[in-house]
């Protein structure tokens, strides 16, 4: 992709979705200009029917800088994937969410399994629907400035192990968009999000996948004013070993409404989502800087919150540069409710014989990184702060102690998590209001 | 906006495919090859003369021209990234008329009666097709030479085509069997860039139309055991084409035509010969200085005679796996490199455990356990057809049996007690900037 497209391509993604102009400011401004001296975007109006595919497939093929690909209202029956590579600034954007549908229920395989796969800057899909897809629904790969506006993914059998990994699942992307979308039935994660830097997902409801929201190996996204409900998983800030982006920070995932998780895990055998325990409310694994703050976090059977480096998977990790560790984490002012009534799964199961029945909102699996401790304490930007959760109760189940094959000594008590806490920046994309 | 005409559902029977001439009615395209239409001036749109001069590029230098001038105004535009292909495959010259049979069935030239300057060529071990038969052609400019290399693709002068056409005979243990022509993939060589399409053949099987999206074809015919077989066959579409070609410098590059899979016998029209010494008697290869006896030569997968198990899996594994599972291609952060060349037993597969395979492991913990096929993910992924498990990713909708087979008896003949890992994971995955799928 070409980098001197980028600002262009952009600025006239964002201007053909319609969403607000760009804040005031040089850099904005110089945008407008570029967009201006360009000639009018061409629009490629396509309808449902016969040979629509190859249509689309053509469209995206010609596409030129800035092209907006309307999909008009009806139900576009899609045997293969849809493919956009290399060309920036192209939109894709259906009648609306339920009115523009993209099935791919009588996709054929050996064509790769995705239902639209795109290699592209300043690339935008808004207002229509992609179902039933053999694998991910929208596989965005290295884009700047992408935007998923008013987007469904839909798995209509509801959970099942043969549907789709991936809902929305842009990866390596920097700038990247999620706004008023709906994931449903992922047999990995709905909204997942990947090795990327500055992300937005907002406004975005996620039902009945086995992950709801996945943030992974990312860094800078702000999670807010989302439901995710029914999955197994609600909401999961991950970091992963072996990835080409090492490390993931600066997440806050604030107001949003993570509830009643306690779909059986639908994962298919080895991803690493199908170890997620049923009735998990937010994971956090071996993530850094991760702020959770004023979310509703209620009635997921196993817990609402889990806290836990990457150890705590007993999976191997063959890269001792990589660091497993969550640190920097700072919980706070959450409304806990309900759940860790049912804890189920393998490690929970050894936990429950250990705390009990009944588990606590808050689990901690308390490892820590002595090699960064200084005179014995770890320094304040590797704590882990826990404050203003109304009652919530916690956990640390001393996972060091049972990793080392002694008795885990549990502490319920959240003293040593007291502090300020850091308050991390708001994510800014540029003409995103 | 072309048309893709649709095939019929059905094979074609015997009697409608005569021998005939393909020759389509002259288009303004096949008219850019007869003269100066593009000298016009003003009323030329850039666009057009843009689509001139690569006219002009590719069938002049098939046809022994000059290359055209440089049309006015473009130099001062960028060339448009977008190759602009002929409407219809007969525009090449590559073929002077379609035969109803395959002389030499699934080998040799295929049902075609050549132009002049093209050369029809084979590989000793192919990537497994859905079992059809696949005929590849040559043609340089005149008087131009491909360079050599022994482990790498050609290098081939501006102005080459590579066409390879799939087909499917009536009766795959015949080879006087009618053969039916699905599509021809066609590789041009334009200011240094490769650029990929495929061509679908019609139902009269008179020519090829421009197929840039893909396409699915219904094709059915009596398999090598008799059996009646069916199968919804794909046409890729271009960017599809990069999925396989593409590496980490270019868009598209070849994957055949390298010297270690052209240094094996041909039919030729004329007889049978080694095709690296073919290509040399006729001119149009140049840089192989070493005897051909000494130079590299992959396997034949299915020829006993041409290696023993592990050359002829290693060789098969190569053409199936390495375009993508070599250390600088796509699936590079595997860490698994399937390529010939690579001699290192755990970066083959051997005992080493997957990166980010997800449910592509399918509950296994190594690439190649030795002795042990049915723990070995590699065999479970050429075994499948699921999405998500099956490899390779695309350009495959059918179990290859024979190829399996063949995985299957070398993972078994391996040395089981052979660099057994004191601890599970011990091999360092090859991370580095390439996307993959995780959690």
């Amino acid at each position: 992709m070409k980098r001197s497209m980028l600002v262009t391509a952009i600025a006239a993604a964002l201007l053909s979705t319609g969403c607000a102009p760009p804040r005031g400011g040089a850099t904005p401004g110089t945008t407008a200009v570029s967009v201006t001296a360009e000639p009018a975007p061409k629009v490629t109006r396509i309808e449902p029917g016969e040979g629509a595919r190859e249509k689309i497939q053509e469209a995206l093929l010609d596409s030129e800088e800035g092209e907006t690909i309307e999909l008009a209202e009806g139900t576009f029956a899609i045997d293969q994937t849809l493919s956009l590579f290399d060309t920036a600034g192209v939109t894709i954007r259906g009648a609306g969410m339920d009115k523009t549908i993209l099935d791919f229920k009588g996709m054929i395989s050996g064509a790769g399994g995705e239902g639209l796969l795109v290699k592209a800057d300043g690339f935008t899909l808004r207002d229509l629907t992609v179902q039933d897809t053999q694998s991910d629904a929208i596989k965005i790969e290295g884009g700047h400035g992408i935007q998923m506006i008013g987007v469904k993914a839909l798995w209509t059998a509801g959970p099942s192990t043969k549907n789709g990994g991936y809902g929305l699942y842009p990866v390596q992307c920097h700038d990247v968009l999620i706004d008023g979308c709906e994931a449903v039935g992922a047999s990995d994660a709905g909204i997942y999000v990947g090795q990327s830097e500055n992300v937005i997902v907002r406004n975005s409801k996620a039902h009945e996948n086995v992950a709801g929201i996945e943030i992974e190996n990312t860094t800078a996204a702000d999670v807010y004013d989302n439901e995710s409900y029914g999955n197994t998983g609600g909401l999961l800030v991950f970091v992963l070993p072996d990835l080409p982006k090492k490390d993931g920070r600066q997440c806050r995932v604030f107001n949003n409404r993570i509830h009643d998780n306690n779909t059986e895990n639908f994962g298919a055998e080895g991803s690493i989502v199908s170890t997620v325990p049923a009735g998990s409310g937010v994971i956090l694994m071996a993530s850094d800087e991760v702020e959770v703050f004023d979310n509703e976090i209620a009635d997921n059977q196993t817990a609402n919150l889990m806290l836990i480096s990457y150890q705590s998977t007993g999976r191997p990790i063959n890269d001792p540069n990589w660091d497993p560790y969550a640190e920097g984490i700072h919980i706070h002012d959450n409304r806990f409710s309900g759940g860790g009534n049912q804890p189920t799964g393998p490690l929970i199961d050894e936990l429950a014989q250990v705390i009990g029945g009944t588990f606590p909102d808050i689990l901690y699996d308390g490892l820590v990184d002595d090699a960064k401790r200084v005179d014995g304490d770890l320094p304040p930007e590797y704590a882990v702060v826990i404050h203003d959760n109304g009652d919530a109760n916690f956990i640390n189940f001393d996972m060091a102690a049972t990793l080392a094959g002694g008795v885990p000594v549990v502490s319920y008590d959240l003293a040593p998590h007291q502090g300020e806490g850091a308050k991390l920046p708001a994510v800014v994309i540029e003409g995103v209001e | 906006m072309h048309r893709v005409m649709p095939l019929p559902a059905t094979t074609v029977p015997a009697q409608a495919v005569p021998a005939q001439k393909v020759l389509a009615p002259l288009t303004d395209q096949s008219q850019y090859r007869q003269g100066g239409r593009h000298r016009r001036g003003n009323a030329v749109s850039w666009r057009r003369c843009w689509h001139v001069l690569v006219m002009a590029a590719v069938c002049c230098a098939g046809c022994g021209r000059p290359q055209a001038p440089q049309p006015e105004g473009a130099a001062t535009q960028a060339p448009a990234k977008k190759f602009t292909w002929p409407a219809r495959l007969s525009e090449f010259d590559l073929f002077e008329s379609v035969l109803p049979t395959s002389p030499a069935g699934s080998q040799g030239s295929g049902p075609f009666v050549l132009a002049k300057g093209v050369t029809p060529y084979g590989l000793n071990t192919p990537l497994f097709s859905d079992y059809s038969w696949k005929y590849r052609h040559v043609r340089l400019p005149d008087g131009a030479q491909a360079t050599y290399h022994g482990d790498a693709a050609f290098d081939f002068p501006d102005g080459t085509v590579l066409a390879k056409t799939f087909a499917y005979p009536d009766d795959m243990r015949r080879d006087d069997s009618t053969v039916r022509l699905i599509e021809t993939r066609v590789l041009v060589k334009h200011d240094g860039e490769w650029q990929a399409t495929a061509y679908l053949w019609n139902g009269q099987q008179t020519d090829a139309e421009l197929a840039r999206a893909g396409h699915v074809s219904q094709v059915s015919w009596i398999h090598d055991d008799g059996s009646p077989r069916e199968l919804d066959y794909l046409v890729p579409n271009v960017n599809q084409c990069k999925g396989c070609h593409q590496t980490a410098e270019h868009d598209i590059m070849p994957l055949g035509p390298k010297g270690r899979n052209l240094n094996g016998d041909f039919s030729y029209a004329a007889g049978t010969a080694n095709q690296l010494a073919h290509w040399q008697a006729t001119g149009i290869l140049a840089g192989l200085d070493e005897p051909i006896d000494a130079a590299p030569r992959a396997a034949v997968w299915d020829d006993t005679a041409t290696g023993d198990l592990a050359a002829r899996a290693r060789a098969y594994l190569d053409v199936n796996c390495a375009h993508c599972h070599n250390p600088a291609g796509a699936a590079r952060t595997t860490g698994l490199d399937l390529s010939l060349t690579q001699s290192e037993p755990a970066r083959i597969g051997v005992w080493k455990t997957p990166v980010a395979a997800g449910r592509g492991a399918g509950g296994l913990l190594f690439n190649v356990v030795p002795g042990k096929p049915d723990e070995s993910i590699v065999l479970l992924r050429i075994y499948s057809l699921e999405p998500q498990v099956m490899m390779p990713e695309l350009g495959r909708r059918m179990i290859h049996d024979e190829g399996v087979e063949l995985i299957r008896q070398w993972i078994a003949s391996l040395d089981p007690g052979a660099g057994v890992p004191d601890t599970p994971g011990g091999v360092q995955p090859n991370v580095d900037s390439q996307p993959v799928d995780a959690g």
